[in-house]
């Protein structure tokens, strides 16, 4: 079995004593984070991007993985205690987790949300692990054509299944794509849009980007804010164990929500979000047992569907990037920045260039969802009173990390500069409705996709049917255009905005 | 003229703004042919769909009702005055003061984003993150950074 022998390899370099800390050091920091509200993995992973030049790739990519999926256990703890969800994707969670803390249950919610997370967790490894050679084999018959129609559907996925106008997000995505064509034309030599500047022909990091747009701009928007109303129900989580009935409601719904979300992790745009979105409207939508306690005021199949859904979303969004090298969401557009600040091509080859680099990651993820559900379940204390750290005292933490991130990147002030304008340019998105994430994945995928649209235009001397004529390209095309025409139909449209009601 | 929806107003002529100012930069760079696509060809065609696009969003936002306007609503002037600021002053600062007087120039300043702000807290801050960055980052993680002000260091 060839499967059994990468997992060996795999298991090989996680166990490492090396990897195993770099691992824990993830899974603690991506609880922390994912614990606090107003600090996501994106900004997180950006903060430490710098500091991984010196890492080597594969403890480095295993820590900033541990992070993502880290998050998504911390994240859930908020939105039960104290109804503010740390995470973006623990926002429905919020719904059933914090009435059922009101009533005296948050330990069952707890339970229920780290058991069914962990098990999503395994789900999602085994799934990675078997679905990525197969997928590899198939990337491998990509031309430049191919690969270019690839990253519209990428794109163009990525923005239909989130939330928000349709044509805004799109128009984000190409100011991305503009921003990333500041640099020097790797084919001419010729530099572009830099007015002079030499820091700006090497281009704009996009951790400036990040950080700027996700790190400072948020910070502006938490303080603009007026102050929250915070209430922890610490002294209530007693009983973490759920009892019988709990299990029996809880386990199918941990079952649908980790099919769901694996399914959903692979799609462009995909990833926890989207996941725990679909997962409660179908717990809502399921039969009800008799006596059961409705969704809104309590039920433990709220908290489980959601956060089961969320953590395999995280998980199977690792295939796309690391088969295709084509990232389905802006934690992923890091990730693939890390790796190419490592030297590490992303795309097809990883698997066969650097394999202990890909089966150590895959199997670092199932060691690392055990270790947090030990960090969440028994040690909740601890994250519990960290919620107790007033904003005040943090936002300027945040600042600092990021600020000396920044400056480290080139050893040069001119970066720290830029943070500061795209803090400006983050805050101006957010007051006018425009989703930042999109723009990210439109600067990661920029230059990628530049180069392919001029390979393949060479190619086929200068002919543009060659996207509509090689089958493999043609069919990719058309499934995007067939997402754009299916969320501009009026129904879908009416349940789309629906469904994202009640993230507000 | 009625403006239906603020925010979608302003981000439609960014959209328009930006667009078309990258594709009227693109004009000075090679366009070539679509069977040699120079420098300029991607971003020109991506600055018109931008432009575009933007046109589209304005169009709706003077066209299509929306509930009480969309408005874009009060600025936070201070948060973003305050936090921009002191990374554009911690940028001039590092190189210059080192990051024993950087790092505390920022904590501070950027606490002054705040609705509460205390002298005292802003301090303490300031003091344990600057210890605990010189841990991580210079002792912990090596990296480059000027830890006292470059007149006394030179």
């Amino acid at each position: 079995m060839d499967l059994l022998n990468n997992l060996a390899l795999g298991f090989g370099v996680a166990f490492s004593l090396t990897n195993l800390l770099y691992a824990f050091g993830g899974a603690v920091l991506g609880t922390l984070i994912g614990v606090l509200p107003g600090l996501g993995p994106v900004a997180t992973i950006a903060m430490l991007l710098p500091s991984i030049y010196a890492l080597d790739a594969t403890p480095a990519l295993i820590m900033l993985a541990g992070i993502y999926y880290g998050a998504q256990y911390g994240g859930s703890t908020t939105a039960i205690l104290i109804n503010v969800p740390g995470e973006s994707s623990s926002v429905v969670t919020a719904i059933d987790g914090y009435k059922m803390a009101r009533q005296g249950r948050a330990g069952p919610a707890l339970a229920a949300a780290g058991v069914g997370s962990f098990f999503a967790g395994c789900v999602g490894t085994v799934i990675i692990a078997a679905f990525a050679p197969p997928l590899t084999e198939l990337a491998f018959k990509f031309g430049p054509a191919e690969y270019f129609s690839l990253m519209v559907l990428g794109l163009i996925g990525a923005v239909v299944l989130a939330s928000g106008s349709l044509i805004k997000a799109i128009a984000m995505i190409l100011l991305g794509l503009l921003l990333g064509q500041i640099n020097t034309d790797v084919i001419s030599g010729v530099p572009r849009y830099s007015f002079d500047i030499p820091e700006l022909t090497d281009g704009i990091g996009f951790v400036v980007i990040a950080m700027g747009i996700f790190g400072f701009g948020e910070i502006v928007a938490n303080l603009g804010m007026p102050a929250e109303h915070r209430e922890v129900f610490t002294k209530d989580v007693k009983g973490l164990m759920p009892t019988k009935e709990d299990m029996k409601n809880a386990f199918p719904a941990i079952l649908r929500g980790t099919a769901l979300g694996s399914i959903l992790g692979v799609l462009p745009g995909g990833g926890a979000l989207l996941s725990s979105f679909a997962a409660y409207t179908v717990e809502k939508k399921m039969k009800m047992k008799p006596g059961e306690v409705p969704f809104g005021q309590g039920n433990i199949r709220g908290v489980a569907g959601p956060e089961s859904a969320n953590n395999a979303g995280a998980q199977t969004s690792f295939i796309p990037m690391l088969t295709l090298g084509i990232p389905p969401n802006a934690v992923m557009a890091l990730m693939v920045g890390a790796m190419t600040i490592k030297g590490i091509q992303p795309g097809p080859q990883v698997m066969t260039s650097n394999p202990e680099l890909f089966w150590g990651l895959i199997a670092s993820m199932w060691i690392g969802n055990l270790m947090l559900i030990f960090l969440n379940l028994p040690l909740i204390g601890i994250w519990i009173k960290l919620l107790t750290v007033p904003y005040r005292f943090l936002f300027p933490a945040i600042m600092a990390f990021c600020c000396i991130g920044l400056y480290t990147l080139n050893n040069n002030p001119f970066d720290v500069y830029m943070g500061a304008l795209f803090a400006l340019v983050g805050y101006l998105f957010y007051k006018l409705g425009c989703e930042p994430a999109p723009l990210l994945l439109g600067f990661i995928l920029g230059p990628m996709m530049e180069e392919n649209l001029r390979r393949a235009l060479l190619l086929s001397r200068g002919d543009w049917a060659t996207f509509a004529t090689r089958p493999l390209s043609a069919g990719l095309l058309l499934a995007a255009l067939a997402m754009i025409v299916i969320v501009m139909l009026p129904s879908i449209q009416r349940k789309r905005e629906e469904a994202f009601k009640e993230e507000d | 003229m009625k403006i239906k929806s603020e925010r979608d107003f302003w981000s439609g002529l960014m959209f328009v703004v930006v667009g078309i100012g990258f594709a009227w930069g693109a004009t000075y760079y090679n366009f070539g042919s679509s069977a040699r696509p120079g420098p300029g060809y991607f971003p020109f065609g991506l600055g018109v769909l931008l432009a575009i696009l933007g046109g589209l969003v304005l169009f709706k936002a003077l066209t299509i009702e929306t509930e009480g306007g969309d408005k874009i609503g009060p600025w936070a002037w201070k948060p973003l005055l305050w936090i921009s600021g002191s990374v554009a002053v911690f940028g001039w600062a590092l190189p210059h003061l080192g990051m024993v007087a950087g790092l505390p120039i920022l904590v501070v300043v950027a606490a002054m984003a705040g609705d509460e702000f205390h002298w005292r807290d802003a301090l303490i801050n300031a003091a344990v993150l600057t210890l605990g960055s010189w841990l991580i980052f210079i002792v912990g993680l090596k990296l480059v950074i000027p830890l006292w002000p470059a007149f006394l260091a030179a």
